[in-house]
Parts: C-alpha cells; structure tokens; sequence
C-alpha cells in the first residue's frame, strides 16, 4: 500500500493543528500497518522531520529541466535525495520557465500562510504535476483545502483515487461568511475525491449541506492523540488548592468564542472571589478582549500570558483546574483531549467535533453563559466533580488512539481501490 | 396452593428547577411546578386513573382478587394536590377490601443506606406509616424500601419498627440455587419475614409486554397463567412486583396490557391459584434465613446501589445531603423538613448515573450526569447553609459536640432504665419473704418510678427540639438527679 500525500504542515515546524494531525494520522497508519507507505509533499520541509515516512520537498522538485551537477546538489537537497531530484527531472511535463524558477529549475515557497498564499497554492498543484508522473503509489490523500488542488491534479494524471481529509472548511474559520475563492477551491476539490474523511460528524454535516457532497462519500474520521512524553509529564500537576484557575487556551479569534469566556468569567467572579483566569494565546480579537475584561472590571483577575509554544502550553494545562473551550465552531478541536491527557477537566460547547468523541467532559452551548459560568463554579467548589472528570477523563483519552484511526483510513483506502470507492 | 402476590407501587418525585449557582443565598425555592403539575398530570391521566379502575374492576368482580399497594410520601403530596381524583381511586379500592398498603420511606430515598441517619430514616418510615393510617384507615404491617433496597442490616432496623415482612428483590446474586418462590426470612431478625420478587414474571409485563421482538410477544393471560401453574409442586409464593406506571407509561395503553391483567384472576382460579397480600403470606412460617450482606435492589442488571451511588458525583452529593440529617431532625422549620424530604428522592442521585446503558435514560431537564450534579450540588448549598443558618453562628464542632451529648445522654438514660428495671427484679426477688401488704406497694412504686422515667426520656425528644443547649442541660440534670 503506496499512499501519496499531501500536506502543508508538519512538526517540528508547527503553525496549528494541522502539523499535529498530520503527524498523528501518518505516524498512526506507519505504526499500525507495516505495509503501509507514505511519501509525504511538503512545501518547505525543515529536514528534521522524523524519517518514518518518506519526505518531499516541493521547493527543491524541478519544473523545469536545468543542467545540474551531481556534487553540486548532493548537499543543498533537503528532504527527499538527489537521485529523486534527477528521477523528477525525467518527469517535466510542460514550459514553465515564465513562473520565475531557479537555478535548480524549482518554485520556491515561503512555507507557512504567507500573503501570496494562493500563489503557492498553485505552484503546489503544478508540482504535483511531476510528483504525480514520477512516483509509483495507489491512492492520493491530500490535507486540507490548501493541498486540495494538488490533489486533485494528481488524481488526474495518475487516474488513482483520491481522499481528502477535512480538517476544517472555511465555514467554521468565518462563522459563515465565506471567502468564495477558497469556497471554489475545497468545493472543487471535493467534488473530484472519492473519499472525503472529516474530522467530526459535525463536519460531515457542513460539507454534506454546504458543499452538497454524497453522504456516501464522506465519513467522520475523529483525531486522536500521542501519548504525553516523559517531559511533559514529569511537569509538575499545580496543587488543587483553594485559588482556582480557569483557562482558555487557543488563538483569540471569532472562531473560538473567548467574548463567551469573558462573559462566563465575570458571572463567576461576581460570586465568588477565589477564582484567576488564564486568558492564553493571540489573534485578532486580543485587544478587544483585554477591552472587555477591562470594562467588566474583573481585570485583577484575568491574566493575559500572550501566544504559548511547546512546553509552555502543556505547562499552561497543568497549572490549570478546569480549562475551557467555548468554541463557536470547531470541525475538531485537539486542545480538550490533551488538556484532559494532563489531568485537568474540561468544558467544551456542543458545537466542537471533539464532544463526539469525548463524555468525561462538560458540554454546554458556546452561547449559554449561564450554564458555562455554572459549569466553572461547579469544577471549582465541587471535588467530588473535579476528581471525577480528571480520573474517568484521563483513562478516556488514553483509549483514543492514532493507531486505531489508521485502522480505520486503511479500510476506507482499501474500499477506494479495490471496491471502486463508495459510489457505484 | 399457589399464591400470587400482586404488588404496585406508586412514586413521582418533585422535579428540580434548573438552579443555578447565582441563585444560592438568594432563591430558597427550588422546585418546578409547572413541570411537577404537568408530568403527575399526565402520569395520572394515562396511566394511575385507568390501571386504578381496573385494579377496583377486578376486585369487585372476583371474589379471590387481592392486591397490595404501596405509596411514597412525596408522590402522595404530589396526588393530593395536583390529582385529587387519584386519592379518590385509591379510596374506592380500599372500600373493596381486597387492598393492602404497605409502607415505605416518606422521601422515597437513600436514607437508609446513609450512616449516623437512622433516626431520619425511621422517623420518615413512621411518618409514612400514620400518613396512611390517616388516609386509608389500615396500619401498614409490611414494609418495602425505596427501589427495594435491602440488605441484613436494613432488615434488622425495619424488625425493630415493628414491621412484620419486608418485600425486596429476588436478586439471583444472592438467591443461587434458591428459589424466590417461598417466605425466607432476614438472617440477623428472624422475626422479618422477607418476600423476593419474581424478577421474570414481573419483567415479563413490567418490562417486555410491549416489545415486539420478544420470543414470547404477544404474550397472553392464559400462557402467562400457564407459566405459573407450571410451577414445581411446592413453590407456591409468586411475588410480582412493579410500579405502577408500568401499566400505561412503560408499556403503553394501547398494548392492552390492563386487559391481560383483568383477565388474570378468572385464569387463575381455573387453575387453581390463588392471591395474597404481603402480609397474609408473612403470617406464614419461613422456609429459612437468606443472608444478604451487601445492599441490593430492583434496579438494572446488577441489582446493587450502583445507579445511586455509582460514581464519585453522587457519593460526594449523597454524603454532603446526609452531613446534615442530624441538624435536620432536630430543629423544627417545616420548610426545610419539607425540602429535605423532597431532596432525598433517590431520582435526583439516579440523574447523575453514569453507567454504561445509561446513554439514552430520560434525565429530564438535564443534559447529562454532570449537569445534573451540579444542579443538585447548587440546590444542595442552599439548603445546607439554610440549615447552618438555624443554629445562628454556632460553629460546627460545637453543634457537634451538642449533639454527641445529646446522643449520649440518650443512651445513658436507656441503660440506665435497664438497670433500673433489672434491680426492680432484683428487689421483687429479693422481697418476696415480706407480707403481701408491703410487697405490692414497692412493685407498684417500682412500677410508677419506670413509667416516670420511660414518659421523661420520651418528653424529652420534643424538648430538646425546641433549644437543644437548654435542654440539653435540663436532660444532663435528670440523669443526675436519677
């Protein structure tokens, strides 16, 4: 089983979720499944990735045939080796010379979410072009919307069957107002796949009703998580003591509702004095939340520690008693299942794709202040509630396995390409 | 001859508003009523006035029909108020003479499972005992707990009340190779008499009547009859318990399910079965002890406490509810006697179950078993410092230690009313040599000197309810002058 992938982020390079999924689903399926092989396009890969897979730097895959020396790209090859940069040479497929190459003859990326983001988009897709005439595989899966195009090139000169997997529409990023581009780019995409695993039923439902795709071709294929390392867990747990702390932790933006937090915060605070707020990460609503805090008067109470990478952020889980997450809407949203796997009970609104998944947690509507508020009173004052939610949640989370979501994309891949996929 | 036990019971409980914790301090009223007038209501309508009508049917037209009833004190108030006309049903049946009711806790809830609440829980069950002596002119001599629950220590306090059976579960845990079809008896009070449920038969009906992929749907009188009479020789108690609401809200109306059941009796007598009230069958003599050490009941696959007191949640909100049973019982607010009543109702802990199989239980307006607990748990704080509140700003240890002491003195007091009774014994044997003259003034003084100190420690109970600290003294003073 040869699978050709594609994706835009992967650690140690993170910018959000995707990477850690990326990694999950494919460190998932390489673990579970010993004849499964994954040959993985990144734009911009740093070469520290972990060797597992096989690691294609779309910077450095010619579009154009340059005469270049052995010895003189052995070393500046970062990724995939110069005996593949030769193999793509053979592959060029059409006059790119206009698209400003290098010396290499290759398109070069900014890596991340840059400005000219769909210029690379396309630049991406017309690599794809040679990946797809050069490498041997059986089936394309490409990672959200930005590699959506590149998928489906691929599938078109290869005529393999394509998955895309849903990490998110643009309809959970805007809270409906979408961007018709980028609307054009995953409806286009999904309308070419065979398969389209989403990362909650919730998603399932919005490419279903908004992208009007067949039922039968789309499936719930929930996250998972990796077990802490050591590091993390030897952090120490902060002592359940009388002074509580709330935490939100996430980018700071319409998507993720933290006016409902501030909101809840200021119910709770107006009855009871014990509690501090941990309001962590950045975005485009921070200063307007600082604004809100202000002009609720709860400011002494709620602290603001900025963007968290790494350590910091599970430093942030541990120091924390409950750990919030009033998203408006989240195709999945990870943040719960590893604040639970470092012990601390969460809240999360029905609208997250990981309430599908999870039952040792709270779940209340994103909107309802009230309940949410009750929620946070309740885990502060009530041990009983607390140890619970922390014991029954950890031996829950431990259960939801990257593994076993391999398992389940093998059989939706064995059904694309023996069985003809799902629509017949 | 075989016998069948008919049993049902009746309970609704006091549905919770939805409380949230900005309201503990300020709103000491936590109960719905629209919802508790709707639900009783509609209960009564579609299933305890029909199932009622039918139960009076039959025992007016079969000569050999009995049956048993029992009613919570919670689902009583809720009758009396909102639907009259049940009482009303109910009284028509009593005039059958064909009816017994049994007594159960007043609150329907887990009193008895709680430590250092026994004097709670019996003054609920005596309460409930006039309430229906009150109501229904008989004396309830048998007694069912909340959900069944027993164990032997239960039994041991239920004997004490002087009760003369008990009916539990047939819990086949407990039973092995034992048949559920004879009158045991508790293993610490041999003077309990016990009678298990037939869990199959009762579930046949209680349960599946209705279910269509059932092997035995539809199941008919005259084979359910058949089933009973098939019996091996011997067996002759069937005890087939239920609530109520089993007829017309579990299984449905429309089932025809209170057919089925007035066409019982005529069946029966065709075979030669009869029926029997509880406590007909625990005037019978016990075919043996059965040991139960460990709580059960007639709830879920196993039987046991666990939908209850399952889960961390409802531990912490159950000890939390019964760290103040003895402040309860001792001061004399009718409000928060009332609350407390209807805050015990076993439901409420029910809500916070998180059993697997739970998943689709009707939680009422709680979206889960943490929503649940922490209504509870907001409701629950009220109450407590309300009842804090009463005994001003008395710190708990002293509260306690008062307690302790008044504990205590009780104790004291009963041990030395033995005493004194067995040195009365000892003088009367000790007299017999004197004239008969003075002999019977000292028995008669003797007798008078107990009775006095008998109506003393039993004043005394009342006493120490209006001001436990003066009394307490005026207590510690008699035993004293004793």
């Amino acid at each position: 089983m040869k699978v050709l992938m594609f994706g835009w982020e992967f650690p140690p390079k993170i910018y959000g979720g995707l990477a850690v999924a990326s990694y999950g689903i494919t460190k998932g399926m390489v673990e579970g499944q010993p004849d499964a092989e994954i040959t993985f396009c990144l734009p911009k890969p740093t070469g520290e990735e972990e060797k597992f897979l096989k690691i294609i730097n779309m910077s450095q895959v010619p579009v154009c045939w340059r005469d270049v020396q052995y010895d003189h790209i052995k070393d500046r090859i970062v990724g995939h080796t110069a005996e593949d940069y030769y193999r793509f040479r053979d592959h060029i497929y059409a006059d790119f010379n206009y698209m400003g190459v290098d010396d290499l003859g290759c398109l070069q990326f900014a890596g991340g979410y840059p400005g000219n983001l769909h210029e690379e988009i396309n630049n991406f897709s017309i690599i794809a072009g040679v990946l797809a005439r050069s490498e041997q595989f059986d089936i394309i899966h490409a990672h959200d919307w930005l590699t959506y195009p590149a998928g489906v090139h691929a599938k078109m000169v290869s005529g393999k069957p394509l998955c895309i997997h849903v990490h998110a529409t643009d309809f959970d990023r805007s809270r409906g107002k979408v961007n018709p581009t980028v609307y054009s780019i995953e409806k286009n995409g999904m309308d070419h796949a065979d398969c389209i695993m989403c990362v909650s039923e919730l998603t399932r439902r919005t490419v279903i009703n908004e992208y009007h795709q067949d039922p039968r071709k789309c499936f719930a294929m929930h996250n998972a998580v990796y077990p802490l390392p050591q590091e993390y867990l030897d952090i120490p747990r902060k002592e359940h003591s009388k002074e509580k702390v709330v935490t939100f932790l996430g980018r700071i933006t319409m998507q993720k509702g933290p006016e409902y937090f501030v909101e809840a915060a200021d119910l709770v605070l107006k009855r009871t004095k014990n509690v501090r707020f941990c309001f962590a990460g950045s975005g485009d609503m921070y200063e307007a939340m600082v604004d809100l805090a202000a002009a609720k008067g709860i400011a002494d109470r709620f602290h603001f520690p900025g963007f968290q990478r790494g350590k910091q952020v599970y430093e942030c889980y541990k120091y924390s008693d409950v750990f919030v997450m009033p998203s408006v809407s989240e195709p999945f949203g990870i943040a719960p299942l590893e604040a639970m796997q470092c012990g601390t009970p969460c809240i999360i609104s029905k609208q997250s794709g990981c309430g599908e998944i999870l039952d040792k947690v709270i779940k209340v509507d994103y909107w309802d202040i009230h309940a949410m508020a009750d929620a946070i009173y309740s885990l502060c004052t009530n041990d009983g509630l607390f140890k619970y939610l922390q014991e029954e949640g950890l031996k829950e989370v431990n259960e939801i396995t990257w593994v076993k979501v391999g398992h389940r994309i093998r059989k939706l891949y064995d059904e694309c390409i023996y069985n003809g996929g799902f629509i017949h | 001859m075989k016998k069948i036990c008919l049993y049902f019971e009746i309970h609704q409980i006091i549905h919770l508003k939805r409380y949230r914790f900005f309201d503990i301090g300020r709103d000491h009223y936590y109960f719905d009523d629209y919802e508790n007038e709707r639900s009783i209501n509609d209960i009564a309508e579609r299933s305890y006035v029909p199932a009622l009508q039918a139960l009076i049917d039959m025992a007016r037209q079969n000569d050999n029909f009995k049956v048993a009833l029992s009613l919570s004190g919670v689902g009583l108030e809720q009758l009396e108020f909102h639907a009259p006309q049940v009482i009303d049903l109910l009284n028509e049946l009593n005039a059958t003479g064909k009816v017994e009711f049994l007594c159960e806790p007043y609150s329907h809830g887990l009193g008895s499972l709680a430590a250092d609440n026994d004097k709670s829980f019996r003054s609920e069950v005596l309460r409930m005992r006039d309430k229906i002596k009150e109501l229904f002119g008989q004396t309830p001599k048998v007694f069912r707990n909340s959900s069944l629950i027993y164990s032997d220590e239960i039994g041991e306090r239920v004997a004490e009340m002087g009760f003369k059976g008990m009916l539990t579960e047939g819990a086949k845990h407990v039973l092995g190779w034992k048949s559920p079809h004879f009158v045991y008896q508790c293993a610490t009070d041999p003077r309990l008499k016990l009678l298990l449920r037939d869990y199959k038969l009762s579930d046949d009906i209680s349960l599946r009547f209705n279910d269509h992929n059932w092997s035995e749907y539809p199941l008919y009188a005259d084979r359910y009859m058949d089933w009973i009479a098939a019996l091996p020789e011997g067996e002759d108690v069937i005890n087939i318990f239920m609530e109520l609401s089993a007829l017309g809200i579990f299984q449905p109306l429309s089932s025809n399910i209170l057919e089925f059941l007035k066409a019982l009796p005529a069946l029966a007598k065709e075979r030669g079965i009869g029926f029997a009230t509880p406590s007909e069958l625990c005037a019978e003599k016990g075919v043996g002890p059965l040991e139960v050490p460990y709580n059960i009941s007639w709830v879920d696959e196993e039987r046991d406490t666990s939908c209850w007191l399952g889960n961390h949640l409802q531990r912490e909100a159950f000890n939390k509810l019964y760290s103040v049973s003895e402040r309860v019982m001792i001061c004399n607010d009718r409000r928060i006697k009332q609350d407390w009543d209807y805050l015990q109702a076993s439901n409420n802990f029910r809500f916070m179950c998180t059993k697997a199989g739970y998943g689709n239980f009707n939680r009422g307006i709680y979206d889960g078993p943490y929503d649940a607990f922490t209504n509870y748990m907001n409701i629950l704080g009220d109450f407590i410092s309300r009842v804090k509140n009463l005994y001003g700003g008395a710190e708990n240890e002293e509260i306690n230690s008062l307690i302790t002491l008044i504990q205590n003195q009780d104790e004291e007091i009963a041990t030395k009313d033995k005493e004194i009774a067995r040195l009365q014994k000892l003088l009367a044997k000790y007299n017999p040599v004197e004239e008969a003259k003075p002999k019977s003034v000292g028995s008669t003084k003797a007798k008078t000197t107990t009775a006095k100190t008998k109506s003393a420690s039993v004043k005394k109970t009342p006493v120490i309810k209006a001001d436990p600290k003066s009394s307490a003294k005026a207590s510690a003073k008699k035993c004293a002058k004793k």
